[in-house]
């Protein structure tokens, strides 16, 4: 499912050779966004856009271009945004009513490094609020259809970027990774989803959920496309003192390598019996693929895996619960009209600001780190998180590759679905999640489809390892399109 | 109060560093500027912002605990301590909480003001945090406006054990600090200007005893005098209560100077759970090898290291040793003129009272003195070789603190030199005898002491200039009827 989009080097080479313009490429995106995204019948994948900015953004860059100033290696390439970054040019609502009104006066690094590359964004795009949830049905500006099909969610939180994606209106996007929300969505909507390493990317400009799960992902049609938007994107930044100061590999020149020689291991845990039937099949079929092409597949065991859920609902919310109390009405965003007192400001803003889930999210969070819970829930999941940590480093250290999995336990919900179990609903990140609990790179690939719907299989490598990561789902990529 | 109870007193102080940039980004911690116009997306605590340690901050808060004779850890660990206050724009602080930089100091302090009895304070604990911004009552009518130019300068808390054990103690143990904090160059230690704050912890318990009874926190002293003030009325007020049979209830007190007493600001009782964490958007502040060694190498002398060699070195007695190492700047000046004018005696009467009073006359500081160390030192040779006599002297010095000349050039261009021409000298003496035949009569009849009369008429006559040794002779040679 390549849609109309080239892979991205090529379009960038093609507007540095001035065969096309980012004009015409942002004018083509633009065009497509108007013509399938708005709600109601539409996909809903944007929150904002604003066409005059974009085509004078792009104007920018045919200039630069024009003028023998250079081309980026994103030269001309649209790009959407997930609407948790702060950019200059738009919004940032956070999916939430509570920042109505504001504009950051300050861009993400993620984002100024993709537009000094030449990239040029298009938009802003739908998530679930805050990044708390899985469906994008979590925000305020209603939920996003899945492109694959249009009853369904396209998952989340990242949904609107991996719908923008998947529906062909951008080739590539930017989403959040907190415990899932960029490699879920790939999966529901059959496009690529990584989440590098922790620290492999700047934070900074990225409206933080839970600081030390938040990764910036990179949402695109091929892992050719991720690696090069990876190798633009990475790095230390003088404003985030959790990205690390190492050297930003070439990803893309390990892409040829294929699987020969490699160790993939499977965890016995990520295949349990309530696994969606469709998906295991499709992700055997996959093994079955890897093992052909000459790799080495080991069954393992990540024994902790059953204490992630409750670990990661511990640790996400207890730090969400800190970072959402700047939403208070006082200095940005929202403020509740007839409020008179400072106390009455927070509490009314607050209450009628955010949405449920986040409410839901800040309470737990506020309860784990009261004192006299401390140390029973929050000490507690940063304990078992260690052990889950130790896990794969015993899996790595035993020599193991890459790890393969399935991405998602089920397959998109149908839109208004209720989940009427909440634990239903957060169990359904247990593939995902333990990636962020230690802070390893993952990325989802299309490995195929199930009553028509797109199928996710996930590849984790050892921290810092993304080249390790890319060269399998790269190999993966190429044997499942043959 | 009696003998009956005996205070337990612990302090906390808080003290802004002296960087010329904020904890945690890159706007100018400078005191005084126009509202809001020190400020940054991270000191706003915009969303997506992130916070980054500065270093020269963190070295300071070394050389405090240094300083102080801390532990400094290898390792520490920020924390958030979350509260909602309107000039608290991240909703939390960022601090220390179980793992400071520095613990396990002391202080001695005397028990009393000139008493040379001295007894140990204890430091627990020396953290890095930063400052919150102000709430301004007063500058818009019926509202609260906020300045953030204070938010996030960096600060250390200074948290003693509760070995203070009456309000000259603790206010002689501040003395001290502050005294070591100027010497060590880390911060302006300027209560008005709120860059040393005090909190006092009092409680009282019956003389004996070893359990602690019901404390309160004390706030909002302006000045050391305040602090010692408060105290001893809050024990006061808390041994009235109990001798009525009364319980001290826990709570903060703050200060009212001008009425002279302690009002209620709030219970414990309805005061915040803080809910600390480990600040996951900061790694673990990790020294490098050797650097605390490498800050050590530049500490200055300190005030008791100081005081103990000027009484060895100058021969100065132990009061006017304390005096001139009061603050660095006049131990450095008064060493300076010592050593230029080769006479330590002479050198520290001048500064102890000439200096001194005239800073003091002024309420400025040695640095806005205008006689340099070697200016003065001329003035001291001139007056020890005869040139100028000590009452010229003074006038000389305060010709030169007005024009900032050289003394010699004073001394010439205002004829102040002394006058040993013997003819001229004869010649007063002989008028002054003349004048008063009845009491030379009574000097040569045994009267002795009325030389210092004929003495007073010959300086009034030379208005001062007579060179006293010369016109002593004689006086006495011409009286006997030599």
């Amino acid at each position: 499912m390549k849609g109309e989009w080239g892979s991205i080097a090529e379009l960038a080479a093609a507007v540095a050779a001035g065969r096309t313009t980012a004009t015409e490429q942002v004018h083509e995106a633009l065009t497509r966004l108007g013509r399938i995204d708005p709600a109601p019948e539409g996909i809903n994948a944007f929150i904002s856009y604003d066409a005059e900015v974009a085509a004078a953004r792009a104007a920018e860059v045919d200039g630069a271009i024009a003028e023998g100033r250079g081309a980026g290696v994103l030269a001309g390439v649209p790009v959407a945004i997930k609407d948790n970054f702060c950019t200059l040019d738009h919004p940032t609502t956070c999916g939430s009513r509570i920042l109505e009104g504001f504009r950051a006066p300050y861009e993400a690094t993620a984002v100024r490094r993709l537009r000094e590359a030449g990239a040029v964004v298009v938009g802003k795009t739908n998530l679930d609020e805050f990044a708390m949830g899985s469906t994008t049905e979590n925000s305020a500006f209603g939920p996003t259809r899945n492109p694959r099909d249009l009853t369904r969610t396209a998952g989340g939180s990242s949904g609107g970027s991996a719908a923008a994606v998947a529906a062909g209106i951008v080739p590539a996007a930017l989403g959040s990774d907190t415990g899932g929300s960029v490699r879920q969505p790939a999966a529901y909507c059959g496009i690529v989803g990584l989440k590098p390493s922790y620290g492999r990317i700047s934070r900074y400009g990225l409206v933080a959920f839970a600081s030390s799960l938040d990764t910036v992902g990179i949402m695109s049609r091929s892992v050719a496309d991720a690696a090069l938007l990876l190798e633009v994107v990475a790095g230390a930044d003088r404003f985030d003192a959790t990205a690390a100061n190492i050297p930003v590999p070439q990803f893309r020149d390990a892409l040829e390598a294929g699987l020969e020689g490699l160790v993939v291991g499977i965890p016995r845990e990520y295949f349990p019996e309530e696994l969606d039937p469709g998906i295991a099949s499709a992700c055997r079929a996959a093994i079955d693929r890897i093992r052909e092409a000459g790799a080495e597949v080991r069954e393992i065991s990540l024994p902790h895996t059953r204490y992630a859920i409750p670990t990661y609902y511990l640790i996400a919310p207890a730090e969400a619960s800190s970072n959402l109390a700047r939403f208070d009405g006082v200095h940005y965003g929202m403020r509740a009209p007839d409020a008179t007192s400072s106390a009455a400001v927070y509490d009314e803003t607050r209450s009628i600001g955010f949405g449920a889930e986040v409410k839901r999210r800040i309470m737990l969070g506020t309860y784990a780190l009261a004192a006299g819970h401390y140390d029973a829930y929050y000490a507690r999941a940063q304990s078992v998180r260690a052990l889950i940590t130790r896990d794969f480093r015993q899996v790595f250290d035993s020599g193991v590759d890459v790890i393969f999995t399935p991405t998602t336990f089920h397959l998109p919900p149908r839109l208004g679905e209720k989940v009427q179990d909440i634990y239903r609903q957060y169990y359904g990140d247990i593939f995902t999640v333990t990636a962020n609990l230690a802070a390893l790179p993952a990325i989802s690939i299309p490995v195929g489809t199930t009553e028509g719907l797109p199928v996710g299989g996930q590849f984790i490598a050892d921290r810092w390892d993304e080249v390790t990561l890319l060269r399998a789902a790269a190999a993966l990529e190429r044997l499942l399109s043959e | 109060m009696g003998m009956r109870y005996e205070p337990v007193i612990g302090l906390e102080v808080h003290v802004q560093l002296k960087t010329r940039t904020k904890m945690f980004c890159g706007d100018s911690a400078e005191f005084g500027a126009e509202p809001n116009s020190h400020v940054c997306p991270v000191c706003l605590g915009l969303p997506g912002s992130l916070p980054v340690v500065n270093g020269r901050a963190v070295e300071l808060g070394i050389r405090a605990g240094l300083g102080l004779n801390c532990t400094i850890h290898e390792t520490s660990v920020f924390a958030r301590k979350n509260y909602f206050y309107p000039d608290l724009p991240k909703g939390y602080q960022i601090t220390q909480y179980d793992r400071p930089i520095c613990t396990d100091g002391w202080v001695d302090a005397r028990l009393e003001r000139g008493s040379a009895t001295v007894q140990r304070v204890r430091i627990r604990r020396i953290h890095l945090e930063e400052d919150a911004g102000k709430s301004l009552h007063d500058r818009l009518p019926g509202k609260t406006a906020i300045d953030l130019n204070r938010a996030g300068v960096p600060l250390i808390e200074i948290v003693t054990e509760p070995d203070i054990v009456s309000p000259a103690h603790a206010r002689d143990f501040l003395t001290r600090l502050k005294q070591i904090l100027e010497y060590l160059e880390v911060s302006d230690c300027d209560m008005e200007k709120g860059s040393l704050r005090v909190d006092a912890n009092v409680s009282i318990r019956p003389v004996g005893s070893k359990t602690f009874g019901t404390k309160t926190e004390l706030k909002n002293m302006n000045s050391f005098a305040n602090v010692e003030r408060a105290i001893a009325y809050e024990i006061e007020r808390q041994a009235a209560i109990l001798d009525a049979g009364g319980v001290v209830e826990q709570e903060t007190l703050l200060w009212d100077a001008a009425r002279n007493e302690a009002r209620p600001m709030r219970s414990k009782g309805d005061s915040y759970d803080y809910r600390y964490f480990p600040e996951p958007d900061l790694p673990p502040l990790v020294l490098e090898p050797g650097e605390v060694d490498a800050i050590r190498a530049t500490l200055p002398e300190l005030p008791d290291a100081k005081l103990r060699r000027f009484q060895e070195q100058y021969g100065l007695p132990a009061y006017d040793a304390e005096v001139l190492t009061a603050t660095r700047e006049v131990a450095d000046y008064y060493e300076a003129t010592a050593r230029a004018a080769g006479d330590p005696k002479a050198a520290s009467n001048w500064v102890m009272t000439d200096v001194l009073g005239w800073l003091n006359q002024r309420q400025c500081a040695i640095s806005e003195f205008p006689i340099s160390p070697e200016h003065l030192a001329q003035l001291i040779g001139l007056i020890a070789d005869g040139t100028v006599s000590t009452t010229l002297g003074r006038q000389v010095f305060a010709k030169m603190a007005e024009t900032g000349r050289e003394p010699a050039v004073i001394v010439q261009e205002e004829g102040l030199s002394q006058i040993r021409d013997i003819g001229q000298l004869e010649a007063w003496v002989d008028e002054v005898i003349a004048a008063s035949p009845v009491e030379a009569d009574r000097y040569r009849q045994g009267n002795e002491k009325l030389l210092g009369f004929f003495m007073g008429q010959i300086m009034r006559k030379s208005q001062g200039k007579a060179d006293p040794k010369q016109a002593t002779e004689l006086l006495k040679r011409k009286l006997s009827g030599a």
